[in-house]
């Protein structure tokens, strides 16, 4: 597995919104492999305070140079990256983990909830690349309009059409994305390939175990290392035990996790 | 900077374990050691210390087991590892041939797993040394109480003393009153040498919920946050005993090594900052390199204890 420690060169920053950020970085070593649903660790400040590097998913990835990742400040960390500038340089380490497992002989389905939508753009791309014929369905929540409109632009540039769904109803459906997804006709072979909050994550899951079909999930837990190393990053297995996120996921089976669902 | 790197007199022994430089890893922030080859030339450390193993498999403690802290990280990961038979059939198998010696750090909940672990150990080819924790905070009726006992600690050394055939490191809890006193009875029990310190025990809070950080409640706390105590302690004991001390927390670079030389370890662990530049260890072997030349010393042996007091 081919996975680099560099620094990379910032080479341009977008706000979204007052609080979600874009960062565009220059690195070939990451963007000629890395594969969507595979994450990347960045060391936010080259102090020791913060001190450990944030995970982030890769959104997408342009002419193996570079590539982007997406995030709404949160913290500490997020807040520190979202005030870097272009031409600073970050150190990054990836691409980490193992992606979404693309099945051209389905039926797809992207749902994406926040942030959780980072990462299905550049499956997006990458499925219209390997299965032409069948361009996936795509289902994105957020809390509302603000939160969404960029990123659904995102998509439309692909030539996808997203169905929304916003907390607040300013933009879509009014209420959740597996409300959208009961009423789209997603045939009897469909796999769903999910990033976002977990209680979404665990209604999407619910909603395809009952209709009997495919769903990957994109686990985003605290972790130090993003390498195996600090076994942090652990998610409930049914096998017993329990899985680690960076090494085994991101990206799981749905049917392999314990969902508790409150 | 190659030639001085190859020209520098690095090597530390350990009791009958001699390795090229001071350089290790500390157990559990390094796996077993083959997660980190994307990034480092492994046969370019000192010696690597693998994730702790106990008898049986442990599955650790449920989530969340990391916080960051200013400075530091606290953690509960509960010793998750594969047990004993699957480290020696799986992880040992894929670390022959790896150039660079290997520590197997081992845990128990009571002397005879201590013992049975060792024994079990003694005939697996590839491992140059045995680290005892005796000090991980996490597990309840686990080996803390070991490592704050001294009559305990120093049976619980003999005891795998008794049954390897490699130097044996015991590591030291700092959730001690006198980290001196354990120390000692760990020597007079047949230690090669001692490493300290293990994670100090500490706990963060989310005021908005109102709830601990951690499923655990309580973890260790490491990282630059704790440098200052292991320093002092490294200090103390290294006056205290007479076999080799090797001093662990907070260390990242060449500099915070040769702090903790001065104040008597023969060599150093690398822990939390392996989470944050997976080359910190190699790195720092540089760096003490270009230090021994710089300072055209003989030896990097020549600071050990060298501190000027006031």
């Amino acid at each position: 597995m081919s996975q680099f420690q560099e620094k990379t060169q910032i080479t341009r920053i977008e706000r979204l919104t007052e609080n979600i950020v874009r960062i565009t970085l220059d690195s070939p070593d990451i963007a000629s492999i890395a594969k969507p649903g595979q994450f990347v660790m960045i060391r936010t400040g080259n102090g020791k305070d913060p001190l450990l590097r944030r995970p982030f998913s890769i959104s997408q990835t342009s002419n193996s140079q570079h590539f982007q990742i997406l995030f709404k400040v949160v913290g500490r960390g997020t807040s520190l990256l979202a005030h870097s500038r272009e031409g600073e340089y970050l150190s990054v380490l990836g691409p980490l983990g193992n992606g979404f497992r693309i099945n051209c002989k389905s039926r797809n389905c992207l749902v994406g909830g926040g942030m959780g939508i980072a990462p299905l753009l550049f499956l997006a791309k990458t499925m219209l690349r390997k299965c032409p014929n069948t361009p996936p369905l795509v289902v994105l929540g957020a809390r509302n309009r603000e939160e969404l409109t960029s990123l659904v632009y995102d998509f439309a540039e692909l030539g996808l059409s997203a169905h929304t769904a916003t907390d607040d109803g300013s933009l879509g459906h009014h209420g959740l994305v597996t409300d959208v997804l009961k009423n789209l006709d997603l045939g009897t072979n469909c796999t769903s390939y999910v990033c976002g909050p977990h209680p979404m994550m665990a209604a999407v899951h619910l909603f395809c175990k009952d209709r009997n079909y495919g769903c990957q999930v994109s686990m985003e837990t605290n972790m130090a290392c993003g390498m195996g190393a600090c076994l942090g990053c652990i998610v409930p297995v049914t096998k017993g035990g329990y899985g680690h996120a960076c090494t085994d996921g991101p990206v799981f089976d749905a049917k392999e996790l314990v969902w508790e669902v409150k | 900077m190659g030639s001085e790197i190859t020209s520098a007199d690095l090597r530390v022994s350990i009791g009958s374990l001699n390795l090229k430089n001071p350089v290790m890893t500390a157990s559990g922030t390094f796996g077993y050691a083959r997660e980190f080859e994307p990034y480092v030339n492994l046969h370019r450390l000192g010696a690597v210390v693998v994730k702790g193993i106990s008898i049986e498999p442990r599955a650790g403690n449920p989530p969340p087991r990391i916080v960051e802290t200013s400075c530091g990280m606290l953690n509960a990961i509960g010793l998750e590892n594969v047990g004993v038979e699957r480290f020696i059939s799986e992880k040992m198998i894929s670390l022959q041939g790896i150039n660079v010696p290997v520590i197997v750090n081992i845990l128990g909940d009571t002397l005879e797993e201590y013992r049975e672990i060792a024994k079990r150990l003694a005939d697996v080819d590839g491992i140059s040394g045995i680290e005892v924790n005796i000090s991980c905070p996490n597990v309840k009726k686990g080996g803390v109480a070991f490592g704050t006992v001294p009559n305990m600690a120093a049976a619980v050394t003999a005891a795998v003393k008794e049954s390897s055939s490699v130097p044996v490191i015991v590591k030291l809890s700092p959730n001690v009153t006198d980290i001196t006193e354990i120390a000692c009875a760990v020597e007079e029990g047949g230690a090669d040498a001692v490493s300290l310190i293990n994670t100090l025990i500490g706990m963060a809070i989310d005021h908005r919920s109102r709830r601990p950080q951690l499923a655990n409640v309580i973890g260790g706390l490491s990282g630059p946050a704790i440098k200052p105590v292991a320093l002092r302690m490294v200090y103390q004991v290294a006056q205290a005993v007479s076999i080799p001390v090797i001093g662990v927390g907070g260390i990242e670079t060449a500099e915070d090594i040769l702090e903790f030389m001065l104040a008597g370890a023969t060599a150093v662990q690398i822990g939390t900052a392996n989470f944050v530049n997976p080359r910190a260890s190699e790195e720092a072997v540089e760096g003490l390199a270009h230090y021994v030349a710089e300072q055209k010393l003989g030896s990097i042996r020549e600071i050990i204890g060298g501190l000027i007091l006031p």
